[in-house]
């Protein structure tokens, strides 16, 4: 009997756990197995046949077995109500998500706390400086005189005859020199002027200024550093080249192109079909700017660079046109 | 500069293509933006000889002229050029040529398929003739492209000269580096000059009573020439380059400088007053019409060239009208000088006058090549226009200027630029650039620059040649040696970074205006005129008055982009700005630059239209403030609704008080600067001087121990008049310091009927708690009670 009733109760669970899903399922399990002619009903009516010494504890195993039995199936009832009830309350989950706020930093930050980020990694410090810069440092201590032909590489917004608003952020070169003996290494971001407005210019720009002096760097240095720059920012399959160029603090100047990342160097519009995108220049500081913070050229030597952040991040992002950086139209803003 | 390679090749002999020419001058710093056809029009424009002419069967007026263009087949043309005829030879444009009239096709006329297209001059732009087809010589062989049959295939190349390289402003500056790219040597043309004329100074004089500002003044003269158009060859060559022929005699002077780099110029010599010359510094005031007709007032410094009686020129910038050469010049003065660069950029850009010379000039001539370009003229102004050149030149030169030399140090340069080149291999790029080098040691040389380098006067300045004359790619990328160390942080700026981010997380947009507003948008902002708030700095030569003052407050470009988005139907928006503003400083000449934080929010609150239910209003700006001191771990945070700025409605708005000083204000944009700034809608604003707001900033926080015991809440429902501020029974209660009373805070602000007119109910939750153990119903009731007790006897307020 004892097997018999083992036997049940394996029948029967697999039973219930098969009827779950089904609604109907469960009440005809339940006949099956607890109805008057069910299968534990059978049980009891061949209790008749057991013998007599045996039959008082084959009734009491059936009758637990029956209390069992019965406490089982409530439990599968009151289960599946449960399951019924959740698969009312079930909810579309293509509904639009209640979204925490979130806003995006200007394309503009971005790019430039990516460019100080690699070089706060190499070892460079991030400095700012005044935007309102004497002519001193602006352009002076950086060898270019009044009545020199480079001040007509950049076209300068006045404040007064000795104040402009800086063209460049290189008068941190300067300033921080001045302030601190070598080795010195800094980048500086900010903002920069010039008086030009068309479609490639606006009168106000982003620069970020890097220098590195001390003893014994070298032109393969400067090299060394922006190439490590260059692949840090555009990918290290990204060809540069360094090109022989003029600036009036640096000596000798070079001009830093990349492979164009439009066309892969192929040519194309952005490039203007030569396949090398400028984007920095940099050169050995001029021995000239050392004599106005009292370095020593025989003894420091360095280098400097200088780059335009809104080119980088319309390279970076693929924005074909400058103006949009400063009309702030969300539209805009919500891409990056 | 435009460089015409066919032009170029009078002056070195280079193998190179004119795209390995380009990428060398490149490379080398002579950055070449293009590269161009001189006639791009003439591909696919090759030469074709009739052989037969057919009538068209269809049109009266039309032939079909077969052509042998050089190809297996012959080709049939439809044709209507009254002078075409079997056996001479014309241009013939092929498919794909791009005329000034369109590109050529193939193409059925009147029924007859046409080839090609037989061209007049005037269609290939290559003159004004177009009676009919252009004519070639007879013998010209067919099937040759027709620039090269013509001789005048040419490529030009846009060369952009840095303003230390003057020297390269010439063909002979730029051969002088393709012939250092191809190891060779630059060409000087020759100049053949046959005195048969007087002697000179039987004619002339020259006196300088200006030897620093023009240290060197030669002339010839010439006599008996005629003035006429120029030969076709000298026509060809400065149109090349793009410069207008105007007659023979100035296009020799035009045509030199653009040979040489030296600017000269021409005087009628009858014209001159007493035949002769006098270079002076002029007079503050004088005036002077130069050769555009302008008359113009000289400034003190300005160089000025007289005659006997005054002045006939600018000297380096512009000739003058009363001197100039004329249609019946017969005798002609030619000036080639030196001028000191800084004193014709000087005036140059005092009588706002830019020309070819002085933009030489400003760069630095040659003082070596001054007899040179003056012989070459000579002898060309002959030979385009007769005449006699009269013997001998003179040539002033009070104070010569003597030859850079400089020394250098072959192993400090290696180190310099990090490469390892020999004596001999430095020797022989030095030698490249025409360089007069002398080995002193094994490591030192003394380096004769050339005069036409007047920007290599230092050593480093060798060290460039050395390095763009080997390749900058030749220069090995090394890691520079140095200790290791951290770079500093600033931590302003580091926290600018931060608060930048806790906007962005707060949903907010960051946007960058520009430092200048115009001077209007103050009064925009209702500040009355003449106001005591800062006066701003003003830019002297702005683009716009849109431009011309540095920004005092960053709400103008806020309102800006606020007025721009809401009419871009972006209506539901949070932006800020954490950036610079200007005032005058008190000391000193520079501005006082001061970081603030400004930020703009209008439209819904939640802006996903499922969820989105009410604009945002003061509550939500004052938020923000709120968040951002919180960020920066600010003590003690007040708003006042006194004192306010004039751009914020009253109603609705309150000036921030951080540890008891004022560091901004927030509320709703007053409704006249919501107008003048044409907003459509209702704005929240906030503003925040960050310099002083990070001045307060908070100490790091310090961990104190979690509660070990539970909460006891208990509410406080008053009703008061509207008028009362719900902070005030707030804080007074917390300056009770009753030490059980852990937190307290506002949960309910509402009006009601049953709560009567003008009145309003606060719910305040107080929570206690000890922190030695629970407390009981009993003692919270104490306490609390007696709390009660304290905030109805202060205030006019009663227990809801």
């Amino acid at each position: 009997m004892k097997e018999a009733v083992a036997k049940l109760f394996e029948t029967a669970g697999r039973a219930l756990s098969e009827s779950l899903g089904d609604p109907k399922a469960l009440e005809r399990v339940r006949v099956r197995f607890l109805g008057r002619k069910g299968e534990l009903g059978q049980l009891f009516k061949e209790l008749a046949n057991v013998a007599e010494q045996e039959r008082r504890e084959a009734g009491r195993v059936l009758n637990e077995a029956k209390v069992r039995l019965e406490a089982l199936f409530s439990e599968a009832l009151e289960k599946k109500r449960e399951l019924e009830a959740l698969r009312s309350q079930a909810i579309d989950v293509s509904v639009p998500g209640r979204r925490p706020p979130a806003g995006r930093l200007h394309p503009i930050t971005q790019t430039a706390t990516e460019i100080c980020r690699i070089f706060n990694w190499l070892g460079f410090e991030t400095v700012e400086g005044p935007e309102i810069e004497l002519d001193y440092y602006n352009f002076e201590a950086l060898n270019i005189p009044k009545d020199h032909p480079a001040r007509d590489m950049q076209d300068t917004f006045y404040i007064s005859d000795d104040v402009v608003l800086r063209t460049h952020t290189s008068p941190l070169q300067v300033r921080t020199m001045e302030k601190r003996k070598p080795p010195v290494r800094i980048i500086a971001p900010g903002r920069t002027y010039r008086r030009d407005s068309d479609v490639t210019h606006t009168p106000m720009f982003h620069q970020v200024e890097g220098l590195m002096v001390g003893e014994g760097i070298s032109f393969g240095d400067l090299k060394g550093i922006l190439t490590t720059f260059v692949h840090q920012m555009f990918g290290k399959t990204v060809a540069l080249r360094f090109r022989p160029s003029f600036f009036p603090f640096t000596e000798p100047s070079a001009e830093v192109d990349i492979a164009c990342v439009m066309c892969r160097g192929k040519g194309c519009r952005v490039c203007k079909s030569t396949g090398w995108l400028e984007i920095l220049g940099s050169g050995m500081v001029d021995p000239a700017v050392y004599k106005h913070v009292d370095y020593d050229p025989e003894k420091i030597t360095g280098f400097a660079f200088g780059m335009g952040i809104e080119r980088i991040a319309m390279l970076i992002f693929g924005i074909d046109d400058l103006r949009l950086f400063f009309e702030n139209d969300l539209r805009f803003l919500q891409q990056f | 500069m435009l460089i015409s390679l066919k032009w170029l090749s009078d002056y070195v002999n280079c193998p190179l293509s004119a795209e390995r020419i380009a990428e060398g001058l490149t490379m080398t710093g002579l950055e070449v933006e293009s590269n161009s056809l001189r006639h791009p029009q003439l591909q696919n424009v090759v030469t074709a000889r009739i052989e037969a002419v057919e009538p068209h069967p269809d049109a009266d007026r039309l032939k079909i002229c077969v052509v042998d263009a050089g190809g297996a087949e012959l080709l049939r043309i439809v044709c209507g050029a009254p002078n075409a005829r079997a056996g001479c030879v014309a241009p013939l444009a092929l498919p794909g040529a791009e005329l000034a009239g369109g590109t050529v096709r193939e193409a059925k006329v009147r029924g007859e398929l046409s080839r090609g297209m037989l061209c007049s001059q005037k269609e290939l732009g290559l003159g004004e003739d177009h009676s009919g087809i252009w004519l070639l010589p007879d013998d010209t062989a067919p099937g040759r492209p027709l620039d090269e049959a013509l001789g005048i295939k040419d490529v030009l190349l846009e060369v952009a000269i840095t303003p230390n390289r003057g020297d390269c402003l010439s063909f002979l500056g730029i051969a002088r580096e393709v012939a250092a790219l191809c190891k060779t040597s630059a060409r000087y043309p020759a100049a053949d000059v046959e005195e048969t004329g007087p002697p000179i100074d039987s004619l002339t004089s020259i006196a300088i009573d200006d030897p620093k500002g023009c240290p060197r003044y030669a002339a010839r003269v010439i006599r008996g020439v005629k003035i006429g158009p120029s030969p076709q060859w000298l026509k060809d060559r400065v149109e090349a380059i793009g410069v207008r022929s105007i007659n023979n005699i100035v296009d020799v002077t035009n045509f030199v400088m653009m040979e040489l780099g030296q600017p000269l110029h021409a005087f009628d010599f009858n014209r001159l007053r007493e035949g002769r010359i006098v270079v002076r510094k002029a007079k503050a005031g004088e005036r002077f019409t130069t050769l555009d007709g302008v008359e113009r007032s000289l400034g003190e410094g300005v160089v000025l060239i007289c005659d006997g009686i005054g002045p006939v020129a600018i000297g380096g910038v512009m000739g003058g009208l009363n001197s100039e050469i004329a249609p019946d010049t017969c005798d002609v003065l030619i000036e080639s000088a030196y001028f000191d660069p800084i004193s014709i950029r000087r005036a140059s850009r005092n009588l706002g006058l830019k020309t070819e010379a002085s933009y030489r000039f400003e760069r630095g001539t040659d003082p070596d090549g001054v007899l040179r370009a003056l012989d070459r003229a000579a002898g060309l102004m002959v030979e385009v226009g007769g005449g006699f050149i009269a013997a001998g030149r003179i040539d002033v030169c009070p104070n010569p200027l003597a030859a850079t030399q400089i020394d250098l140090r072959v192993d400090k340069v290696n180190r310099f630029l990090g490469i390892c080149l020999s004596v001999d291999e430095v020797v022989e790029l030095l030698e490249r650039i025409e360089m007069g080098v002398s080995r002193i040691d094994s490591d030192l040389l003394r380096v004769r620059v050339p005069g036409f380098r007047s920007d290599i006067t230092r050593e480093v300045d060798l060290a460039e040649e050395v390095a763009r004359l080997s390749g900058y790619d030749q220069i090995p990328v090394t890691s520079p040696l140095a200790a290791v160390h951290a770079a500093d942080s600033d931590p302003q700026q580091m926290s600018r970074a931060r608060l930048k981010d806790v906007l962005v997380g707060g949903g907010f947009f960051e946007v960058i205006n520009y430092s200048f507003i115009s001077p209007e948008a103050l009064r925009m902002l209702r500040y009355p005129e003449g106001d005591a708030s800062p006066v701003p700095i003003r830019v002297k030569n702005p683009l716009s008055d849109e431009q011309a003052v540095m920004r005092t407050t960053l709400l103008p470009g806020l309102l800006n982009n606020a007025r721009y988005n809401i009419d871009h139907r972006s209506e539901n928006f949070k932006i800020f700005e954490l950036s610079k503003v200007f005032l005058p400083s008190p000391v000193g000449l520079q501005a006082e630059e001061i970081h603030h934080l400004a930020g703009i929010m209008a439209g819904k609150r939640v802006e996903r239209a499922l969820y989105s239910g009410e604009d945002v209003d003061y509550a939500d700006a004052k938020g923000v403030v709120e968040h951002i001191c919180g960020a920066l771990r600010i003590g003690e945070l007040r708003f006042r609704a006194d004192s306010l700025p004039p751009w914020l409605d009253p109603c609705a708005s309150a000036c921030v008080y951080a540890n008891g000083q004022r560091v901004g204000e927030v509320g709703r944009v007053h409704l006249e600067v919501r107008e003048a700034f044409d907003l459509k809608r209702a704005v929240f604003a906030f503003r925040l001087d960050f310099d002083r707001l990070f001045a307060l900033k908070g100490p790091a926080p310090v961990y104190r121990g979690l509660p070990k015991f539970p909460p006891v809440p208990r509410d406080l429902a008053l009703v008061a008049e509207e008028a009362l501020p719900v902070e005030e029974p707030l804080d007074f209660i917390c300056s009770l310091q009753e030490p059980l009373m852990e937190s307290i805070e506002i949960f309910d602000i509402f009006k009601s009927d049953q709560i009567g007119e003008g009145k309003k109910s606060i719910g305040y939750r107080l929570t206690y708690r000890a922190a030695d153990r629970s407390l009981t119903d009993e003692e919270v009731n104490r306490v609390h009670t007696r709390l009660i007790a304290k905030v109805t006897a202060r205030f006019v307020v009663s227990m809801r």
